[in-house]
């Protein structure tokens, strides 16, 4: 138990870290998004974690006496993830954006077709 | 399993380079991490992800997929700096988490101070037995305000990007 008691935040730390590859690594626009979302959700897991109670029951009321799990981590996360779904929304409308000014979503050919213009001007 | 489930999607979408495919295995990822939470006694938190995660999230980017192209490009730099950077991020945070109380624990820090207050209180003050609603909708419903108005922002923000584009379409075919 002492060994693997924090094997959820690990798991976390894992998948948080694959999304945060998926970010700085691949020059797809599209494909950055959806590791940005991996990142977030990770670190969501990361909060829910902290918030359960070994024996615990979800936290709704009832006339048993087990522990509640600490519902606090859960309210913010469930904010966090509908904000998240907000930005993410936006991200994908300045994505589409990008395609029709650029006529590509790939960050390096953006940067190409931008020294292009200025070595132009 | 549930978790080594996760990490394998997880990295399936990194190895992956169809856009399309990368969405879908997207909506299973936040499938299994509303499994996760579920396990994790956070049920609100599990039904908001099934439906905002691999709902919502999966119907988006098939949206913008269908605006933009499928393919992604393999990247032309050098994949070692970043791999680095990533590896070097992550043993830093899993040495952190050596300070961090054990999964489960009740007696730990976040469960002794401010919860057992709430925990008390929401049958008195409020009378509705889920928690998590009680501390949403009532305690921190300005918190919740402030989230609907960044929604609208968002929201307002998505309609002028993508608005703009109808406006000048008949000027750019000129």
């Amino acid at each position: 138990m002492d060994v693997l008691g924090k094997y959820s935040y690990w798991v976390a730390i894992i998948v948080m870290m694959i999304g945060f590859y998926v970010v700085i690594d691949r020059g797809n626009l599209l494909k950055k998004l959806v590791g940005l979302n991996i990142f977030q959700t990770a670190v969501f897991m990361l909060y829910i974690s902290s918030g359960k109670v070994a024996g615990g029951t979800a936290p709704i009321l009832y006339d048993g006496d087990a522990p509640f799990s600490n519902p606090l981590p859960h309210v913010l996360i469930l904010t966090a993830i509908v904000v998240g779904v907000a930005t993410l929304a936006l991200g994908l409308a300045l994505v589409v954006r990008i395609k029709e000014a650029y006529g590509t979503v790939e960050e390096d050919e953006i940067q190409a077709i931008e020294n292009r213009e200025e070595d132009a001007a | 399993m549930l978790l080594v489930l996760l990490v394998v999607t997880a990295l399936t979408i990194v190895r992956v380079r169809s856009i399309l495919a990368v969405v879908m295995l997207g909506g299973i990822y936040s499938f299994l991490m509303a499994s996760v939470f579920l396990v994790l006694d956070a049920v609100d938190v599990a039904f908001t992800e099934a439906a905002v995660g691999a709902g919502i999230t999966t119907v988006l980017g098939l949206v913008a997929l269908s605006l933009t192209v499928d393919r992604e490009k393999i990247p032309s730099h050098n994949a070692l700096l970043p791999l680095a950077v990533v590896v070097v991020t992550g043993a830093v945070l899993l040495f952190a988490t050596q300070d961090m109380p054990n999964l489960g624990d009740p007696n730990a820090a976040p469960h002794q101070h401010v919860a057992p207050r709430y925990i008390e209180e929401t049958p008195r003050a409020i009378g509705i037995p889920n928690i998590v609603t009680a501390v949403l909708a009532d305690y921190r419903s300005f918190d919740t305000l402030g989230e609907v108005a960044v929604i609208f922002t968002a929201g307002i923000g998505v309609m002028l990007l993508l608005g703009r584009r109808r406006k000048r379409k008949p000027e750019d075919s000129e």
